[in-house]
């Protein structure tokens, strides 16, 4: 799945785009936000906030945790939009 | 039921609004109002030297057309418009424009609202400050003020 990510979580990570192979028991929206959790120290204190993460899914927002990652090809990982 | 085909860019260049009006209008006779909104870069009291906008190509365009429907189908829209810059823009300089008309000007004024509303809070934007200090700026905070403004169609 490729994942991508915006703003300054794209900063804090250093990654604006990666390729990644998901474990075979991550099959939610919720399930991958907490495999995200404990890829390491960046990505646990940057998803530990998860009132200010967002997701889309194949570029549609998402934020309910059982959504199936079925079909998805790309999920974007981002902070509370400011544009306008 | 509107049958428009909302017009939807995300460009870097600059935008000008009489053209963007005059292609809403132009042929047709049964547009009676065209309302507008210019969202421009400010400099926060002298404080700021540019804004940077990031966007999420693809999901930026495709979000602000699912609101710009949405927008269709609440109002009789005879037309919709919505163009929003991404880079680095100075204070002074346009960042968004929302155009939209119909026969009578409540539609048009709702429907250009309800759009910015929704673009603040759905659209994938997000701007960093650039100031005039020289010092690293921060990316903008998201408003609480913005989220209820969203809210409030709801509840219509």
């Amino acid at each position: 799945m490729k994942l991508v990510y915006f703003s300054w979580i794209r900063e804090r990570l250093d990654i604006a785009e990666e390729e990644a192979e998901l474990p075979a028991n991550v099959t939610t929206l919720g399930d991958l936000l907490s495999w995200q959790k404990s890829r390491g120290e960046e990505f646990a204190t940057v998803f530990a906030h998860e009132k200010v993460v967002r997701v889309a899914l194949n570029q549609e927002h998402a934020d309910d945790p059982a959504t199936s990652l079925e079909g998805v090809t790309e999920a974007a990982f981002f902070p509370p939009m400011t544009g306008g | 039921m509107s049958t428009i085909t909302p017009d939807i860019r995300i460009q870097s260049a600059d935008f000008d609004v009489a053209a963007e009006i005059a292609k809403l209008t132009k042929g047709r006779s049964d547009t009676g109002a065209v309302v507008t909104f210019t969202g421009l870069c400010r400099d926060e009291g002298g404080a700021l030297s540019a804004l940077e906008l990031e966007h999420y190509p693809g999901m930026a365009e495709a979000e602000i057309r699912r609101i710009a429907q949405e927008a269709a189908t609440r109002w009789p829209l005879t037309g919709i418009t919505a163009i929003h810059r991404h880079g680095r823009i100075a204070p002074g300089e346009n960042i968004v424009l929302v155009v939209a008309s119909s026969t009578h000007r409540q539609a048009a004024f709702d429907a250009a609202s309800f759009l910015m509303d929704f673009l603040k809070t759905r659209a994938p934007f997000w701007k960093k400050e650039h100031l005039a200090s020289g010092e690293e700026g921060k990316w903008v905070d998201a408003k609480e003020a913005d989220d209820d403004a969203a809210e409030r169609w709801k509840q219509r």
